[in-house]
Protein backbone atom coordinates (compact mmCIF):
# COMPACT_ATOMS: atom_id res chain seq x y z
CA UNK A 1 0.00 0.00 0.00
CA UNK A 2 1.30 3.30 -1.19
CA UNK A 3 1.17 6.37 1.09
CA UNK A 4 -0.62 8.26 -1.88
CA UNK A 5 -3.07 5.87 -1.09
CA UNK A 6 -3.15 5.28 2.27
CA UNK A 7 -3.90 9.46 2.53
CA UNK A 8 -6.84 8.56 0.30
CA UNK A 9 -8.60 6.03 2.30
CA UNK A 10 -8.31 8.33 5.57
CA UNK A 11 -8.97 11.76 4.36
CA UNK A 12 -12.49 9.38 3.02
CA UNK A 13 -13.08 7.95 5.81
CA UNK A 14 -12.37 10.66 8.34
CA UNK A 15 -13.63 13.52 6.35
CA UNK A 16 -15.76 12.61 3.15
CA UNK A 17 -17.64 9.98 3.45
CA UNK A 18 -17.78 10.41 7.57
CA UNK A 19 -19.33 7.88 9.11
CA UNK A 20 -21.73 9.89 11.55
CA UNK A 21 -22.34 12.84 9.72
CA UNK A 22 -22.51 11.25 6.22
CA UNK A 23 -22.98 7.87 6.31
CA UNK A 24 -25.52 7.87 9.71
CA UNK A 25 -23.74 4.77 11.30
CA UNK A 26 -23.36 5.10 15.04
CA UNK A 27 -25.83 7.89 15.55
CA UNK A 28 -27.28 6.28 19.08
CA UNK A 29 -23.84 7.04 21.17
CA UNK A 30 -23.12 10.53 18.64
CA UNK A 31 -26.20 11.81 20.60
CA UNK A 32 -26.06 9.99 23.38
CA UNK A 33 -23.01 10.40 25.46
CA UNK A 34 -22.01 13.64 24.20
CA UNK A 35 -22.94 16.14 26.71
CA UNK A 36 -19.37 16.30 27.79
CA UNK A 37 -15.88 16.33 26.61
CA UNK A 38 -14.60 14.03 28.57
CA UNK A 39 -17.12 11.01 28.04
CA UNK A 40 -17.29 12.34 24.74
CA UNK A 41 -13.08 11.57 23.92
CA UNK A 42 -13.53 8.25 26.08
CA UNK A 43 -16.16 7.02 24.00
CA UNK A 44 -13.97 7.90 20.66
CA UNK A 45 -11.40 5.88 22.35
CA UNK A 46 -13.19 2.86 22.90
CA UNK A 47 -14.59 2.69 19.13
CA UNK A 48 -11.23 3.06 17.83
CA UNK A 49 -9.66 0.18 19.90
CA UNK A 50 -13.15 -2.08 19.10
CA UNK A 51 -13.73 -1.31 15.82
CA UNK A 52 -10.43 -1.38 14.69
CA UNK A 53 -9.72 -4.98 15.87
CA UNK A 54 -13.59 -6.21 16.16
CA UNK A 55 -13.18 -5.47 12.03
CA UNK A 56 -10.03 -7.69 11.96
CA UNK A 57 -11.89 -10.51 13.99
CA UNK A 58 -14.96 -10.36 11.35
CA UNK A 59 -12.56 -10.55 8.56
CA UNK A 60 -10.64 -13.25 9.82
CA UNK A 61 -14.09 -15.31 10.22
CA UNK A 62 -15.61 -14.61 7.24
CA UNK A 63 -12.55 -15.20 5.23
CA UNK A 64 -11.62 -18.60 7.42
CA UNK A 65 -14.90 -19.85 8.06
CA UNK A 66 -18.23 -18.37 6.12
CA UNK A 67 -16.46 -18.50 2.88
CA UNK A 68 -14.28 -21.85 2.96
CA UNK A 69 -17.94 -23.73 4.54
CA UNK A 70 -20.30 -21.49 1.87
CA UNK A 71 -22.43 -20.04 4.80
CA UNK A 72 -22.16 -16.57 3.91
CA UNK A 73 -25.82 -16.35 4.23
CA UNK A 74 -25.20 -16.85 8.04
CA UNK A 75 -22.84 -13.41 7.70
CA UNK A 76 -25.20 -11.20 10.05
CA UNK A 77 -25.86 -13.48 12.51
CA UNK A 78 -22.09 -14.47 13.22
CA UNK A 79 -20.24 -10.67 12.71
CA UNK A 80 -23.33 -9.82 15.53
CA UNK A 81 -21.90 -12.81 17.28
CA UNK A 82 -18.45 -12.28 17.14
CA UNK A 83 -18.23 -8.53 17.93
CA UNK A 84 -20.59 -9.40 21.60
CA UNK A 85 -17.78 -11.92 22.31
CA UNK A 86 -14.92 -9.64 21.21
CA UNK A 87 -16.26 -6.64 23.51
CA UNK A 88 -16.83 -9.23 26.52
CA UNK A 89 -13.07 -10.08 25.84
CA UNK A 90 -11.86 -7.07 25.83
CA UNK A 91 -13.31 -5.76 28.23
CA UNK A 92 -11.93 -8.95 30.84
CA UNK A 93 -8.37 -8.68 29.27
CA UNK A 94 -8.80 -4.79 30.17
CA UNK A 95 -9.80 -5.39 33.33
CA UNK A 96 -7.26 -8.11 34.29
CA UNK A 97 -4.49 -6.46 32.38
CA UNK A 98 -4.49 -2.43 31.79
CA UNK A 99 -6.76 -1.40 35.02
CA UNK A 100 -6.11 2.40 34.14
CA UNK A 101 -7.43 2.17 30.51
CA UNK A 102 -9.94 -0.12 32.04
CA UNK A 103 -11.50 2.55 34.34
CA UNK A 104 -11.15 4.98 31.91
CA UNK A 105 -13.47 3.30 28.75
CA UNK A 106 -15.00 0.44 30.96
CA UNK A 107 -18.04 1.86 31.48
CA UNK A 108 -18.06 2.69 27.30
CA UNK A 109 -17.31 -0.88 26.20
CA UNK A 110 -20.50 -3.01 26.57
CA UNK A 111 -22.40 0.31 25.25
CA UNK A 112 -20.31 -0.87 21.81
CA UNK A 113 -22.19 -3.82 21.30
CA UNK A 114 -25.35 -2.03 19.92
CA UNK A 115 -23.13 0.50 18.47
CA UNK A 116 -24.00 0.33 15.15
CA UNK A 117 -21.02 1.48 13.56
CA UNK A 118 -19.04 -1.71 14.57
CA UNK A 119 -21.47 -3.76 12.77
CA UNK A 120 -21.84 -1.45 10.03
CA UNK A 121 -17.78 -1.60 9.45
CA UNK A 122 -17.50 -5.45 9.05
CA UNK A 123 -20.77 -5.49 6.75
CA UNK A 124 -19.58 -2.61 4.45
CA UNK A 125 -15.59 -4.27 4.79
CA UNK A 126 -17.32 -7.79 3.55
CA UNK A 127 -19.41 -6.18 0.93
CA UNK A 128 -16.40 -4.54 -0.93
CA UNK A 129 -14.77 -7.61 -0.55
CA UNK A 130 -11.42 -5.90 0.30
CA UNK A 131 -8.14 -7.17 1.94
CA UNK A 132 -7.19 -7.89 5.16
CA UNK A 133 -4.66 -4.79 5.72
CA UNK A 134 -7.36 -2.62 3.76
CA UNK A 135 -9.91 -3.48 6.11
CA UNK A 136 -8.70 -3.00 9.11
CA UNK A 137 -7.13 0.38 7.69
CA UNK A 138 -10.38 1.86 6.73
CA UNK A 139 -12.28 0.66 10.28
CA UNK A 140 -9.48 2.58 11.80
CA UNK A 141 -9.95 5.68 9.74
CA UNK A 142 -13.76 5.22 10.32
CA UNK A 143 -13.39 4.84 13.78
CA UNK A 144 -11.33 8.12 13.97
CA UNK A 145 -13.91 9.60 11.78
CA UNK A 146 -16.41 9.38 14.49
CA UNK A 147 -14.58 10.45 17.50
CA UNK A 148 -13.35 13.36 15.45
CA UNK A 149 -17.47 13.79 15.12
CA UNK A 150 -18.55 13.41 18.83
CA UNK A 151 -15.58 15.91 19.83
CA UNK A 152 -16.22 18.53 17.85
CA UNK A 153 -20.48 17.89 18.72
CA UNK A 154 -19.67 17.74 22.42
CA UNK A 155 -17.20 20.82 22.33
CA UNK A 156 -20.65 22.66 20.58
CA UNK A 157 -23.33 21.31 23.22
CA UNK A 158 -21.26 22.23 26.17
CA UNK A 159 -21.64 25.52 24.89
CA UNK A 160 -25.21 25.23 24.17
CA UNK A 161 -26.14 24.60 27.91
CA UNK A 162 -25.82 27.95 28.40
CA UNK A 163 -26.97 29.71 25.80
CA UNK A 164 -30.53 30.95 25.26
CA UNK A 165 -33.23 28.33 23.54
CA UNK A 166 -36.84 28.97 22.60
CA UNK A 167 -38.32 26.19 24.64
CA UNK A 168 -39.60 23.72 22.34
CA UNK A 169 -35.93 23.37 20.79
CA UNK A 170 -34.90 22.58 24.49
CA UNK A 171 -32.90 19.36 25.08
CA UNK A 172 -32.65 17.07 21.77
CA UNK A 173 -34.14 18.94 19.28
CA UNK A 174 -31.51 22.03 19.27
CA UNK A 175 -28.95 18.90 19.73
CA UNK A 176 -29.65 17.75 16.15
CA UNK A 177 -30.42 21.46 14.73
CA UNK A 178 -26.79 21.22 16.12
CA UNK A 179 -25.57 17.89 14.21
CA UNK A 180 -27.28 19.08 10.98
CA UNK A 181 -25.31 22.66 11.08
CA UNK A 182 -22.33 20.33 11.64
CA UNK A 183 -23.35 17.76 8.85
CA UNK A 184 -23.75 20.50 6.45
CA UNK A 185 -19.49 22.20 7.29
CA UNK A 186 -18.78 18.13 6.43
CA UNK A 187 -20.62 18.18 2.81
CA UNK A 188 -17.99 21.18 1.95
CA UNK A 189 -15.63 17.92 1.98
CA UNK A 190 -17.53 16.12 -0.50
CA UNK A 191 -15.10 16.21 -3.73
CA UNK A 192 -12.43 16.61 -1.83
CA UNK A 193 -9.52 14.62 -3.85
CA UNK A 194 -5.88 14.53 -2.67
CA UNK A 195 -4.05 14.41 -6.08
CA UNK B 1 -59.57 -5.96 24.00
CA UNK B 2 -59.21 -2.81 25.58
CA UNK B 3 -55.31 -3.43 26.74
CA UNK B 4 -54.57 -4.02 23.20
CA UNK B 5 -55.69 -0.85 21.80
CA UNK B 6 -53.80 0.74 24.70
CA UNK B 7 -50.91 -0.73 23.63
CA UNK B 8 -51.58 -0.27 20.12
CA UNK B 9 -52.02 3.44 21.14
CA UNK B 10 -48.52 3.67 23.40
CA UNK B 11 -46.54 2.47 20.34
CA UNK B 12 -47.48 4.45 17.57
CA UNK B 13 -48.20 8.31 19.84
CA UNK B 14 -47.50 8.04 23.45
CA UNK B 15 -44.23 5.98 23.26
CA UNK B 16 -43.71 6.27 19.54
CA UNK B 17 -40.40 4.61 18.90
CA UNK B 18 -38.04 7.47 17.19
CA UNK B 19 -40.46 10.55 18.90
CA UNK B 20 -40.77 10.28 21.99
CA UNK B 21 -38.70 7.20 23.32
CA UNK B 22 -35.92 8.31 20.92
CA UNK B 23 -34.40 5.24 19.67
CA UNK B 24 -33.35 3.47 16.09
CA UNK B 25 -31.94 7.37 14.78
CA UNK B 26 -29.27 6.01 12.27
CA UNK B 27 -32.20 3.93 10.07
CA UNK B 28 -34.87 6.54 10.51
CA UNK B 29 -32.34 9.39 9.29
CA UNK B 30 -30.83 7.40 6.78
CA UNK B 31 -33.71 5.71 5.54
CA UNK B 32 -36.20 8.71 5.59
CA UNK B 33 -34.96 10.37 2.07
CA UNK B 34 -37.66 8.42 0.00
CA UNK B 35 -41.18 7.42 0.85
CA UNK B 36 -40.52 3.93 -0.60
CA UNK B 37 -37.36 3.52 1.25
CA UNK B 38 -39.25 4.57 4.58
CA UNK B 39 -42.07 2.48 3.91
CA UNK B 40 -39.45 -0.55 2.96
CA UNK B 41 -37.50 -0.50 6.15
CA UNK B 42 -40.77 0.68 8.37
CA UNK B 43 -41.79 -2.38 7.37
CA UNK B 44 -38.78 -4.85 7.67
CA UNK B 45 -38.34 -3.81 10.80
CA UNK B 46 -41.90 -4.45 11.62
CA UNK B 47 -41.59 -8.06 10.65
CA UNK B 48 -38.11 -8.75 12.76
CA UNK B 49 -39.91 -6.96 15.54
CA UNK B 50 -42.97 -8.99 15.82
CA UNK B 51 -41.49 -12.43 15.49
CA UNK B 52 -39.02 -11.90 17.96
CA UNK B 53 -41.35 -10.28 20.54
CA UNK B 54 -43.60 -13.02 19.95
CA UNK B 55 -40.34 -15.87 20.24
CA UNK B 56 -38.84 -14.39 23.08
CA UNK B 57 -41.94 -14.08 24.93
CA UNK B 58 -42.33 -17.58 24.28
CA UNK B 59 -38.80 -18.15 25.51
CA UNK B 60 -38.56 -15.96 28.47
CA UNK B 61 -39.11 -18.74 30.96
CA UNK B 62 -36.29 -20.84 29.53
CA UNK B 63 -33.59 -17.85 28.83
CA UNK B 64 -31.10 -17.72 31.67
CA UNK B 65 -31.08 -14.40 33.43
CA UNK B 66 -27.37 -13.75 32.81
CA UNK B 67 -26.81 -14.62 29.09
CA UNK B 68 -30.13 -12.96 28.34
CA UNK B 69 -29.38 -9.70 25.69
CA UNK B 70 -26.84 -12.38 24.26
CA UNK B 71 -30.23 -14.64 23.73
CA UNK B 72 -32.21 -11.86 22.63
CA UNK B 73 -29.62 -11.19 20.07
CA UNK B 74 -29.10 -14.23 18.14
CA UNK B 75 -32.98 -14.21 18.11
CA UNK B 76 -33.08 -11.06 16.94
CA UNK B 77 -29.94 -11.80 14.23
CA UNK B 78 -31.51 -14.98 12.67
CA UNK B 79 -35.35 -13.15 12.12
CA UNK B 80 -32.79 -10.20 10.49
CA UNK B 81 -31.12 -12.97 8.32
CA UNK B 82 -34.37 -14.14 7.14
CA UNK B 83 -35.92 -10.87 6.26
CA UNK B 84 -33.07 -9.60 4.66
CA UNK B 85 -32.92 -12.86 2.38
CA UNK B 86 -36.48 -12.14 1.46
CA UNK B 87 -36.45 -8.70 0.79
CA UNK B 88 -33.74 -9.09 -1.36
CA UNK B 89 -35.37 -12.08 -3.12
CA UNK B 90 -38.39 -10.02 -3.85
CA UNK B 91 -37.86 -6.35 -3.89
CA UNK B 92 -34.02 -6.46 -4.61
CA UNK B 93 -34.71 -2.57 -5.82
CA UNK B 94 -35.69 -1.53 -2.37
CA UNK B 95 -32.98 -4.07 -0.97
CA UNK B 96 -30.23 -1.93 -3.29
CA UNK B 97 -30.95 1.23 -1.92
CA UNK B 98 -31.47 0.08 1.83
CA UNK B 99 -27.86 -1.01 1.65
CA UNK B 100 -25.96 -1.57 4.55
CA UNK B 101 -29.21 -1.05 6.64
CA UNK B 102 -30.79 -4.04 5.91
CA UNK B 103 -28.35 -6.33 7.83
CA UNK B 104 -28.40 -3.36 10.55
CA UNK B 105 -31.63 -4.18 11.73
CA UNK B 106 -29.92 -6.13 14.08
CA UNK B 107 -28.77 -3.34 16.13
CA UNK B 108 -31.43 -1.24 15.76
CA UNK B 109 -32.08 -0.30 19.93
CA UNK B 110 -35.80 -0.71 19.17
CA UNK B 111 -35.69 -4.36 19.12
CA UNK B 112 -33.37 -5.02 21.83
CA UNK B 113 -35.18 -2.52 23.82
CA UNK B 114 -38.47 -3.79 23.40
CA UNK B 115 -37.68 -7.98 23.85
CA UNK B 116 -35.84 -5.96 27.53
CA UNK B 117 -38.30 -4.38 28.25
CA UNK B 118 -42.15 -5.64 26.96
CA UNK B 119 -41.11 -9.28 25.68
CA UNK B 120 -39.14 -10.84 28.30
CA UNK B 121 -41.87 -9.48 31.01
CA UNK B 122 -45.40 -10.41 29.21
CA UNK B 123 -47.30 -13.14 27.20
CA UNK B 124 -47.47 -14.34 23.61
CA UNK B 125 -50.14 -12.28 22.75
CA UNK B 126 -49.57 -8.73 24.45
CA UNK B 127 -45.94 -9.18 23.23
CA UNK B 128 -47.42 -9.63 19.39
CA UNK B 129 -49.32 -6.51 19.84
CA UNK B 130 -46.50 -4.59 21.17
CA UNK B 131 -44.06 -5.30 17.95
CA UNK B 132 -47.01 -5.05 15.83
CA UNK B 133 -47.55 -1.30 17.39
CA UNK B 134 -43.85 -0.58 17.71
CA UNK B 135 -43.32 -1.18 14.80
CA UNK B 136 -46.43 0.55 13.46
CA UNK B 137 -44.96 3.20 15.18
CA UNK B 138 -41.49 3.16 13.67
CA UNK B 139 -42.95 3.19 9.96
CA UNK B 140 -44.97 6.02 11.16
CA UNK B 141 -42.02 7.60 11.97
CA UNK B 142 -39.82 6.96 9.20
CA UNK B 143 -43.14 8.07 7.01
CA UNK B 144 -43.24 11.52 8.53
CA UNK B 145 -39.69 11.84 8.11
CA UNK B 146 -39.73 10.98 4.27
CA UNK B 147 -42.79 12.39 3.45
CA UNK B 148 -41.44 15.90 4.22
CA UNK B 149 -37.56 15.50 2.82
CA UNK B 150 -39.09 13.59 -0.22
CA UNK B 151 -42.08 16.27 -1.12
CA UNK B 152 -40.04 19.27 -0.06
CA UNK B 153 -36.66 18.20 -0.83
CA UNK B 154 -37.32 17.03 -4.35
CA UNK B 155 -40.73 17.87 -4.86
CA UNK B 156 -41.85 14.01 -5.28
CA UNK B 157 -43.65 11.34 -3.68
CA UNK B 158 -42.78 7.50 -4.51
CA UNK B 159 -40.49 9.13 -7.40
CA UNK B 160 -43.90 10.66 -9.02
CA UNK B 161 -43.86 14.87 -9.16
CA UNK B 162 -46.29 16.25 -7.31
CA UNK B 163 -44.83 19.69 -7.26
CA UNK B 164 -44.86 21.79 -10.11
CA UNK B 165 -41.60 22.78 -12.38
CA UNK B 166 -41.27 26.56 -11.16
CA UNK B 167 -41.68 25.40 -7.51
CA UNK B 168 -38.09 25.73 -5.32
CA UNK B 169 -36.90 22.32 -4.21
CA UNK B 170 -35.22 22.58 -0.85
CA UNK B 171 -32.04 20.47 -1.99
CA UNK B 172 -30.46 20.28 1.41
CA UNK B 173 -33.62 18.28 3.22
CA UNK B 174 -32.46 15.08 0.87
CA UNK B 175 -28.81 15.05 1.48
CA UNK B 176 -27.40 13.93 5.06
CA UNK B 177 -28.09 17.40 7.10
CA UNK B 178 -31.40 17.22 6.22
CA UNK B 179 -32.07 14.14 8.42
CA UNK B 180 -31.15 15.71 11.35
CA UNK B 181 -32.68 18.85 10.61
CA UNK B 182 -35.96 17.24 10.04
CA UNK B 183 -35.61 15.15 12.64
CA UNK B 184 -35.07 18.24 15.65
CA UNK B 185 -37.90 20.52 13.94
CA UNK B 186 -40.52 17.13 14.35
CA UNK B 187 -39.47 16.96 18.06
CA UNK B 188 -39.50 20.30 18.54
CA UNK B 189 -43.09 20.59 16.80
CA UNK B 190 -44.63 17.59 19.33
CA UNK B 191 -42.50 19.36 22.25
CA UNK B 192 -44.51 22.67 21.14
CA UNK B 193 -47.94 20.48 21.12
CA UNK B 194 -47.45 18.45 24.48
CA UNK B 195 -46.37 21.97 26.18
CA UNK B 196 -49.38 23.92 25.20
CA UNK B 197 -52.24 20.64 26.18
CA UNK B 198 -49.89 20.59 29.26
CA UNK B 199 -50.94 23.97 29.83
CA UNK B 200 -54.34 24.11 28.67
CA UNK B 201 -54.86 21.00 31.11
CA UNK B 202 -53.36 23.58 34.46
CA UNK B 203 -55.81 26.50 33.29
CA UNK B 204 -58.75 23.83 33.41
Amino acid sequence: MTFQSLLTLSLGAILVENFVLVRFLGICPFLGVSKKMNTALGMGMAVIFVMTLSSAATWAVEHALLQPLKLDYMRTVVFILVIAAFVQVVEMALKRFVPALYSALGIYLPLITTNCAVLGVAVINSDNATGFLESVLFSFFAAVGFTVAIALFASVRERLEHSDIPAPFEGFPIALVTAALISMAFMGFSGLQVF
Amino acid sequence: MKRYLSILKDGLIRQNPVFVLLLGMCPTMATSTSLSNAIGMGFAATLVLICSNLFISLLRKIIPDKIRIASYVIVIAGFVTLVEMLVTAYFPDIAESLGVFLPLIVVNCIILARAEAFASKNTPMAALADGLSMGLGFTLALCVMSFIRELLGSGALLGNTVLPEGFPRTLILTSPPGGFLTLGCVIALMQFILRKQKGKGAAS
